[in-house]
């Protein structure tokens, strides 16, 4: 992976870092290199506090060590757990770490030696966790040398623990502190020299230790960037077309621009109007009172009805998008003894982050900046310096963590063009451009609509000779990375299905077997959304294979079984899952279970669901038993929050979530009737992890695919009636 | 114009009757710790306490709260942190991005004043505040905890 140039019009992964250049219609040409070294950049002097020892660590003369951290926070505990791999190789005191972010202006300045600062695809770890430990074994290393140089002792004499070197056959001992100035004029070592330590020798990374950034989370303290006070600083109030697609046509500003505190009325890339006033709230209600006139276009047309049409011709069409095959499926099911089909659907859902999209931006004639929650800060700096004409070296971005991300904030940085845009107006002052929640409601990057259609042959035996599969729905690719859909082939709305091993392989061996995607656009744009398309698959591909094993008469856990020998950590998740969660073990009455496994973002997943179903159908969810195998495991306290959190996320979107489309525009704006799930509602979920330590997988996203199927499998045993549609709320159980 | 108390102190300020009281705590008086999430009384994130009992910010008119309206918020429940709730949420790490926290402790708070040894119900009931992590498990956990806390006046 290397470099992307486009125009201002292009589409935007959150995968991809984009700097482009509307004017010169071509950009600034930037690499994916991993970091590899630590000299250049830490000739350049210290970002913040402390004596740079290298890019990754520096250390202030009372020995705190500051970690560098280069990923974003939105709660999934990234910058603990990469502050916690780093002091492990740095050999530091636990208790003296603090962090400090860079900025993406910093990075690229230095040639971007920290590398990738994206983080979404549960990647924050995974991904930078070679070069981040390597970065804390060479400070360590340097660190030593110092010592040894100035005691004139052989480094190999020398041993280290807590930040504190100590000289045995001396007697002598010094902090870190002390000997960080002269270590940081050291050359650095050769990383690829560097020998990391074997897990099973961890004393920081590993344990469930606190997470680092909790206490102002706890008082009101912490400042998120909807938050931010910039001196002089106004405020904006926007509302696009409704109609995605649409344009503005007019609006009547004399009506609000006498109201209290309102400076601008104005359009917004000819798809919105932003109302600008001294507050916010100021702004808002002069937006609500401005009577618009919106050229909403041929998306007007579309709604709930004609989508779903469109998407169920494409389960029977002739063109498909992409497929894996072996052996005959099609023959083999027609041939069977015994047959079955079922088809399947799951809607668009809305991220609904708990802080609303914003940005503040303030345009100056050689600097700008922004305040922003960003998934890939490095695609904010781009969309300033894009939308200012601020060269980008002049550009910087104050990266606040984000109230929540869930693949929101990513590549797209719509909200941040939109303020930019609007503080181009005012030169010289900063502008901060806050959603309201029903902005946020109607102009999501959603989870794209899908249509399932499986069938299955089963021998006399009940042994699966065949499995047919063909997803119909919306492509994330069709809106945000167009050039990553070849000759028509997009495989990554079949995430799950791989026939390769790695990311997300399906675990499952069947003779005969073909899954396909056939694309079916809508205008409504999608987006990733907390485990992506393993959301859909997932359902999809567990509830049916449930449905497969009922019809083979047999048990759901065992027919998996037969099915998995070749898959041997998928197998292993599942039993873990199956085990703890009790599997065939007595259950109260009235309650009953289901369990699903899945694969996505390098992980393996699975869970047991207990349910009950009232005589009235009213559903509750008691239990949950998760197992995942994401290779290392760095906290294990953080990867069981992120497992609950998941649950609650995926539970949220298997009982109540759903976008409905009406006239071309959202219908749920607000969390009255786009409900979300509360405290209530929320099962006792046990985390049953099982790193095999033999890679390295993520942990925000990969467990939340097995929720939804293992709650439907466990309705499906409640009610003797398999669910094939989403959300619950529409399905009558009973 | 409206008087306001605030954590203790006397707020003057110039502001529209219809204000919401979430938006003159966070852009007139410049407490930025009780946040906005839906501004229709849903998700609890603006959650304040009022004379003690726990009430939703967005949807209080600013113009409807008297001078001697006692307002407490995220800020104002605790000088140093180390409230009960606020330990036992540092205790067992609920917080994952944070943003709903400040309204989940204020609604616990308050609970907790009203009934010091919450059953399950009681927090399902009254701890009703939306968090889009999903924190709930260790919420109610935490809940427990404070309520075992026996440092607790």
């Amino acid at each position: 992976m290397n470099t992307i140039i486009r125009g201002k019009t292009a589409k935007l992964s959150r995968r991809t870092f984009v700097i482009g250049s509307a004017a010169a219609g071509g950009g600034l040409a930037l690499g994916f290199n991993l970091p590899s070294g630590f000299g250049e950049a830490a000739a350049q002097g210290a970002v913040g506090g402390g004596t740079e020892v290298n890019i990754w660590v520096a250390i202030k003369p009372d020995d705190t060590c500051v970690i560098r951290i280069a990923r974003s926070e939105m709660g999934q505990g990234t910058i603990t757990g990469l502050a916690q791999l780093v002091a492990e190789e740095l050999e530091c005191d636990w208790s003296k770490v603090t962090t400090e972010q860079i900025t993406p202006g910093t990075n690229l300045a230095r040639k971007r030696a920290w590398g990738e600062m994206g983080t979404g695809g549960s990647r924050g770890i995974r991904t930078s966790q070679d070069y981040v430990r390597r970065g804390g074994a060479a400070a360590r290393i340097m660190l030593l040398q110092a010592a040894a140089d100035e005691w004139k002792v052989p480094v190999g004499e020398l041993k280290v623990a807590n930040g504190v070197i100590t000289h045995a056959p001396s007697g002598r001992s010094v902090s870190y502190g002390k000997v960080a100035a002269a270590a940081a004029k050291l050359e650095p070592p050769d990383p690829k020299s560097i020998k990391l330590k074997d897990p099973k020798d961890w004393k920081i990374a590993g344990k469930p230790l606190k997470r680092l950034d909790t206490a102002d989370k706890l008082n009101g303290s912490k400042v998120y960037a909807i938050d931010v006070q910039v001196p002089g600083m106004l405020c904006a109030a926007i509302k696009d077309c409704p109609v995605f697609g649409g344009k503005v046509k007019s609006f009547d500003a004399a009506k609000v621009t006498g109201m209290p505190g309102v400076r601008k009325v104005m359009t917004v890339k000819d798809t919105a109007v932003a109302v600008v006033a001294d507050t916010w709230w100021r702004a808002k209600s002069a937006l609500d009172a401005l009577p618009i006139v919106w050229d909403e276009g041929a998306g007007a047309t579309q709604s709930d009805a004609t989508i779903a049409a469109h998407l169920k011709e494409g389960l029977t069409a002739k063109e498909t998008n992409g497929s894996r095959q072996n052996g005959d499926a099609l023959k083999a099911i027609e041939t069977a003894a015994k047959k079955v089909e079922a088809v399947y659907s799951t809607p668009f859902l809305a991220h609904a982050c708990m802080e609303p999209m914003n940005a503040t931006v303030k345009i100056s004639a050689d600097k700008a900046e922004v305040w922003v929650p960003s998934q890939n800060v490095e695609a904010s700096l781009a969309a300033l310096s894009e939308g200012s004409g601020v060269p980008i070296g002049k550009c910087d971005v104050h990266r606040l963590d984000l109230g929540g991300g869930f693949g929101r904030r990513g590549g797209t940085q719509d909200y941040v063009r939109q303020a930019v845009v609007i503080a181009k107006e005012f030169p010289d002052v900063p502008v901060k451009l806050i959603w309201s929640r029903e902005e946020d409601q109607a102009h999501d990057f959603y989870r794209p609509i899908s249509q399932c259609r499986l069938s299955a042959g089963l021998d006399g035996d009940g042994k699966l000779v065949g499995l047919h599969v063909r997803v119909s729905g919306q492509s994330i690719n069709a809106t945000l990375n167009q050039a990553a859909i070849v000759n028509g082939r997009d495989m990554r709305q079949l995430q799950g299905f791989a026939e390769e091993p790695g990311d997300a392989q399906l675990g499952y061996t069947v003779p005969n077997l073909l899954i396909e995607y056939v694309m079916r656009n809508t205008h409504v744009p999608v987006g990733p959304w907390r485990g992506v398309n393993t959301n859909q698959n997932g359902v999809y591909m567990e509830c049916f294979i449930d449905e497969v094993a009922r019809a083979a008469g047999k048990d759901p856990l065992e027919f998996r079984r037969a099915l998995m020998e070749k898959h041997p950590k998928h197998l292993a998740v599942l039993n873990a899952a199956a085990e703890k969660g009790d599997w065939g073990k007595p259950l109260p009455p009235g309650v009953h279970r289901g369990i699903a496994q899945f694969m996505g973002y390098g992980s393996y997943s699975a869970a047991v669901a207990e349910v009950s179903v009232s005589d009235q159908g009213k559903l509750k969810v008691h239990r949950m038993v998760l197992a995942l195998d994401c290779g290392h495991a760095v906290n294990p306290d953080q990867i069981a929050a992120q497992v609950e959190g998941s649950v609650a996320y995926g539970l949220t979107a298997t009982l109540y979530g759903e976008c409905k489309v009406k006239d071309g525009r959202m219908v749920d704006l607000n969390f009255d009737s786009y409900e979300i799930m509360r405290l209530a509602e929320m099962p006792k979920v046990e985390t049953v992890i099982v790193p095999t330590y033999d890679f390295w997988g993520g942990v925000g996203e990969p467990t939340i695919c097995v929720v939804a199927p293992a709650v439907l499998n466990a309705i499906h045993a409640a009610t003797g009636k398999p669910v094939r549609s989403l959300p619950l709320k529409n399905v009558r159980l009973v | 114009m409206a008087k306001l108390n605030i954590n203790g102190s006397i707020r003057d300020v110039e502001v529209e009757p219809d204000t919401p009281l979430l938006w003159v705590i966070r852009e007139q008086v410049g407490l930025t710790g009780t946040k906005y999430g839906c501004g229709v009384a849903q998700c609890g994130a603006c959650s304040v306490h009022i004379n003690d009992e726990v009430q939703r910010a967005c949807s209080i008119r600013v113009g409807d709260v008297r001078p001697s309206d006692r307002i407490v918020t995220i800020e104002g429940l605790s000088p140093t942190s180390s409230h009960p709730v606020q330990k036992a949420w540092a205790a067992l790490d609920v917080p994952q991005c944070g943003y709903c926290q400040s309204g989940q402790i204020m609604a616990a708070a308050a609970l907790l004043r009203r009934t010091p040894k919450p059953s399950d119900q009681d927090i399902d009931d009254a701890v009703n505040n939306i968090c889009r992590c999903g924190t709930y498990q260790r919420v109610r956990a935490a809940v427990h905890l404070a309520a075992n806390d026996t440092s607790r006046t």
